[in-house]
């Protein structure tokens, strides 16, 4: 070898190092020519490679479905039984590369039973090329494949007007297309949109411009892909650093490692430290290849700050100036992956952004056809349903609109018995979290009242001598409710009341025993403890309710179906550090979670009927039988 | 805005990285499996890029079919040594002792004996949850499709039917007992991607890779090293010095070599520009049966 050729290789590798990459996605049935689309792609870029070729002459004389031609479909058809189907069925991953860029090529099927392969490879592509045949025009599949690139964010969009040479090359049959095509798309959002007739078959404009459509002045496909420009579609504005793992090697260094998600990660700059809400600089950007100003999406870094902060997996690093949403209850679209339809009772795993926490779907808002786009109501989505969804989640997340940001918009919900990715879902940001129904209001389970009894109202109340009603105690966990409640319950009991008493631990260790104290989980106990109460207030008998139900919002929606006219408020007041002394063996433990006063806000309440003292507890239960005589609630007036 | 844009192989590189850290937070117990091959060697120094400053939190596992090429495990060695890799070698005893082999067991036999149940052992019984493979979707047809996380059941089989949905670059993690995940972080790289990162990244390879005079019988058109005593005597002594190269390694027996004058990676990479041969046919295991890779994948190889 001469040392010229050499130096023509350095240089050559040189320049193909630098080649960018585009992520394509191709949308189209066996019978549009999309495998031979691909097929050509690849063979004329050189790709495919003399082995292969020589197995695939063997088996298009077996098994095509191409006549005497080279079956390029078979080449992409990796596995065996699809193969022999005729059809691919998962999503197969295909490589080319020319001198100017690189090509990562997502082929998935085109039927509707294949929506689900269709958006997983739709999730990672740049640009989507859309087949047409010709002879068909904009037909059903058309618009599904275009309404699912843009669920799915993708800005440029191929039409790729196939199968020209069966049409005589007729310019006519293609403006057609593209003007039906236009009508359509507009409703949609894709940005960028780009009309190109070919044969795939022949090779017309796939590689070479062809001859025979004189009157079409743009690229041939393989020119456009090498040229279009898609760099700028990332979100380089709002700074998101999803922390994936804490690095600490030694006493030293104490680094966050993390794929940056959007903005530019600079250094010296001051962020703010997800949930924690705590501020510091960044002190290094660090990665194996040396020390670094910045960095930007998609780049593996390690940044170090300058402050000690306490900062785990999850965790989000932002610029102060520009947030995202924190919030644990907010509206999705939804695309249903598994072949077991959707049970609403599930509490999904969902991993989002590297957090891992639980969600459960509080409603779908309407189901959305894929080839019509018509809205529908439905209870639960089957395999490859899409809807709009509202969900609650345990712990915050912290999210941008898909719209806005795909790495932080973007989430899997996780069968915790199968354990197998069920869903996927894509963030929308319309309405505010309080404006969202949540399970325990939804309207149509209180519009069930129970049926028709004998014996009407005034014949408890008489044989009773009470009004049936609630009387709820909330409190800090230590404040003394759960021995101020029992103690009413004797003095009422002994005065001829009728009563029930309900606390955590009786509710828990049998009706509500599959819950745990997430905020979520907290809100499904307590409803169903509102339930019992309503069921019992109407026939007659006063509950006796001890929960430290800490949310407000929770409360009210409790007051909703007991009945706001006999739901009476008490508040427990007490100090956390007065709980903390009278149940040392609960606040010592290590790693509490989900605790009221500590990591969970509890809401003072504004509108309670009485304060109560914790200080002076022993005084409490002679206060709320003043109130119920006064209130005529016992006995009755 | 010119500015921010990575090349293709910084791009893949960040890719990789992401993976691997995903698993090492993900998982309890991961292993990464190293075969010494080219691949393994970009995997090896993502995983260095993946934790620097610190020490990788997972170590190698090499699973040893005894009939690697002697410089592989010379490299191996070394590379362990000099880096500071925890290593990890295993290879199956039963066999072993039984003198399973290529030669006298054919390739079937010795890959399901010394490879295939040897990697299962090995798996099983440091019980590791995720096992990171150096495998590319472009290697063969039937890759093409698998999953970047990979899930396996308890019997540690692959079921390309059932395989989870995977979007963006969320990657489902949760398996039960007993279960595990195979990862590929260099799933979307090239043969092409891997030589030029090498070059890039002035990695060591093993110098199988280059070409030089070696001693090389013909069996069935497949020109076969001869690299110990263990080669039959009738078909060593046909052996003759030529200047081959490798472009997989793998147990000798079962590597074919090619003629070859790339001394360099940069003639390594002119010369696969010009090849119209794909890496694989230099595999002899893949030609057993239609859809042999495939069948190996479900019953666990990689």
């Amino acid at each position: 070898m001469t040392t010229e050729t050499k130096l023509n290789i350095q240089d050559f590798l040189n320049q193909d190092e630098k080649k960018d990459l585009l992520r394509i996605l191709t949308a189209g049935s066996v019978d549009d020519g999309k495998s031979t689309l691909i097929g050509r792609l690849m063979f004329d870029s050189k790709m495919i490679y003399e082995d292969q070729l020589a197995a695939l002459e063997r088996d298009s004389k077996r098994i095509g479905h191409a006549g005497e031609d080279i079956d390029y479909a078979l080449l992409l058809d990796g596995l065996k039984a699809e193969r022999e189907q005729g059809i691919t069925i998962d999503v197969a991953y295909r490589y080319f590369s020319t001198n100017k860029r690189k090509f990562i090529i997502a082929d998935t099927p085109g039927h509707e039973q294949y929506t689900r392969n269709m958006v997983t490879g739709a999730s990672t592509a740049n640009l989507a090329i859309i087949l047409i045949d010709a002879t068909k025009g904009v037909i059903t599949q058309t618009r599904r494949h275009t309404f699912l690139v843009s669920l799915l964010g993708i800005k440029h969009v191929v039409l790729a007007v196939n199968k020209m040479d069966l049409v005589d090359f007729d310019q006519k049959v293609f403006d057609q297309i593209c003007e039906d095509y236009k009508n359509f798309v507009a409703q949609l959002d894709i940005p960028d949109v780009t009309f190109i007739p070919l044969s795939a078959l022949k090779g017309d404009n796939v590689v070479e411009p062809s001859k025979k459509m004189p009157w079409y002045n743009g690229k041939c496909m393989l020119n456009f892909l090498e040229n279009v420009h898609v760099s700028s579609d990332r979100n380089f504005e709002d700074m998101r650093y999803p922390v994936q793992y804490v690095l600490k090697p030694d006493n030293n260094f104490r680094g966050f490692s993390a794929r940056v998600a959007s903005g530019i990660v600079r250094k010296g700059e001051t962020v703010m430290v997800l949930p924690s809400k705590k501020t510091s600089k960044i002190k290094s950007i660090t990665t194996y290849d040396g020390e670094k100003d910045e960095a930007f999406p998609p780049e593996s870094v390690t940044v170090t700050l300058e402050d000690e902060i306490d900062i785990s997996r999850g965790d989000m690093l932002v610029y102060p100036d520009s947030l995202p949403r924190v919030e644990r209850h907010f509206e999705s679209m939804l695309v249903w992956m598994d072949e077991k339809p959707m049970d609403p009772t599930t509490h999904f795993f969902i991993k989002h952004a590297n957090n891992n926490t639980k969600a459960r779907i509080d409603k779908i808002q309407y189901k959305v056809d894929v080839n019509t786009m018509e809205r529908s109501s439905i209870d639960f989505f089957s395999l490859n349903e899409i809807g709009r969804v509202v969900l609650t989640t345990n712990k915050p997340l912290f999210f941008d609109p898909y719209k806005k940001n795909k790495s932080t918009g973007a989430f899997v919900l996780i069968d915790p018995m199968t354990n197998n990715t069920v869903a996927v879902g894509m963030i929308i940001d319309k309405l505010s979290s309080d404006n969202l129904p949540s399970r325990i209001t939804e309207d149509e389970r209180l519009q069930i009242r129970r049926g028709e009894g004998l014996i009407v109202n005034e014949q408890y109340e008489k044989r009773y001598n009470q009004k049936g009603a609630t009387l709820w105690v909330t409190g800090l966990h230590g404040s003394g409710k759960n021995e101020m409640a029992f103690s009413l319950e004797k003095q009422l009991f002994e005065m001829g009341a009728t009563v029930v008493l309900l606390d955590g631990s009786s509710v828990r260790s049998g009706l509500s025993k599959e819950l745990d104290y997430s905020p979520s989980d907290r809100a499904e106990h307590l409803r169903r403890v509102a339930e019992v109460c309503r069921l019992l207030n109407d026939q007659g008998i006063i509950t006796i309710c001890s929960f430290i139900s800490p949310d407000k919002e929770i409360r009210k929606q409790v007051a909703k179906i007991v009945g706001e006219d006999r739901f009476h408020l008490f508040h427990m007041k007490a100090d956390l550090d007065f709980c903390k002394k009278n149940k040392p063996e609960f606040y010592n433990q290590e790693n509490l979670e989900y605790v009221p006063g500590i990591d969970i806000t509890f809401d003072e309440p504004e509108n309670a009927s009485l304060e109560l003292s914790a200080t002076d507890n022993g005084k409490n239960p002679e206060k709320i039988i003043e109130f119920c005589r006064e209130n005529g609630i016992f006995p009755l007036q | 805005m010119k500015k921010y844009n990575l090349t293709h192989l910084r791009e893949l590189e960040a890719e990789a990285i992401h993976i691997i850290r995903e698993v090492a937070a993900e998982f309890e117990n991961p292993v990464m499996l190293y075969s010494i091959g080219k691949d393994s060697a970009v995997m090896v120094r993502l995983a260095e890029k993946a934790f620097y400053p610190g020490k990788v939190p997972f170590p190698l596992m090499h699973i040893d079919s005894k009939w690697k090429f002697k410089e592989m495990i010379e490299f191996r060695d070394n590379y362990a040594k000099e880096n500071g890799w925890d290593l990890i070698v295993h290879y199956n005893k039963q066999g072993y002792e039984a003198g399973v082999g290529p030669f006298t067991h054919g390739s079937k036999v010795h890959t399901d004996t010394m490879k295939t149940k040897a990697l299962l052992e090995g798996l099983s019984k440091y019980k590791f949850d995720a096992a990171f493979g150096g495998a590319r979707r472009d290697e063969e047809k039937s890759r093409a499709k698998e999953r970047i996380f990979s899930f396996r059941d308890k019997f540690h089989q692959w079921d390309p039917k059932n395989q989870r949905p995977e979007l963006w670059d969320i990657y489902n993690a949760r398996v039960h007992k007993g279960e595990s995940i195979r990862v590929f972080p260099i799933s979307n790289w090239t043969e092409l991607d891997v030589w030029q990162y090498i070059r890039l990244e002035n990695i060591p390879i093993v110098p199988l890779y280059y070409a030089k005079e070696r001693p090389v019988v013909n069996i069935d058109g497949n020109l076969i090293m001869a690299d110990d005593d263990r080669m039959p005597k009738e078909l060593a002594e046909k052996a003759e010095m030529k200047k081959i190269r490798f472009r997989t390694l793998g147990c000798y027996p079962l590597t074919g070599a090619v003629e070859s004058n790339a001394e360099t990676i940069e003639e390594i990479v002119e010369e696969m520009m010009t090849v119209t041969v794909s890496e694989r046919t230099t595999r002899v295991i893949d030609f057993d049966q239609e859809g042999s890779m495939e069948q190996k994948k479900r019953e666990g190889y990689f």
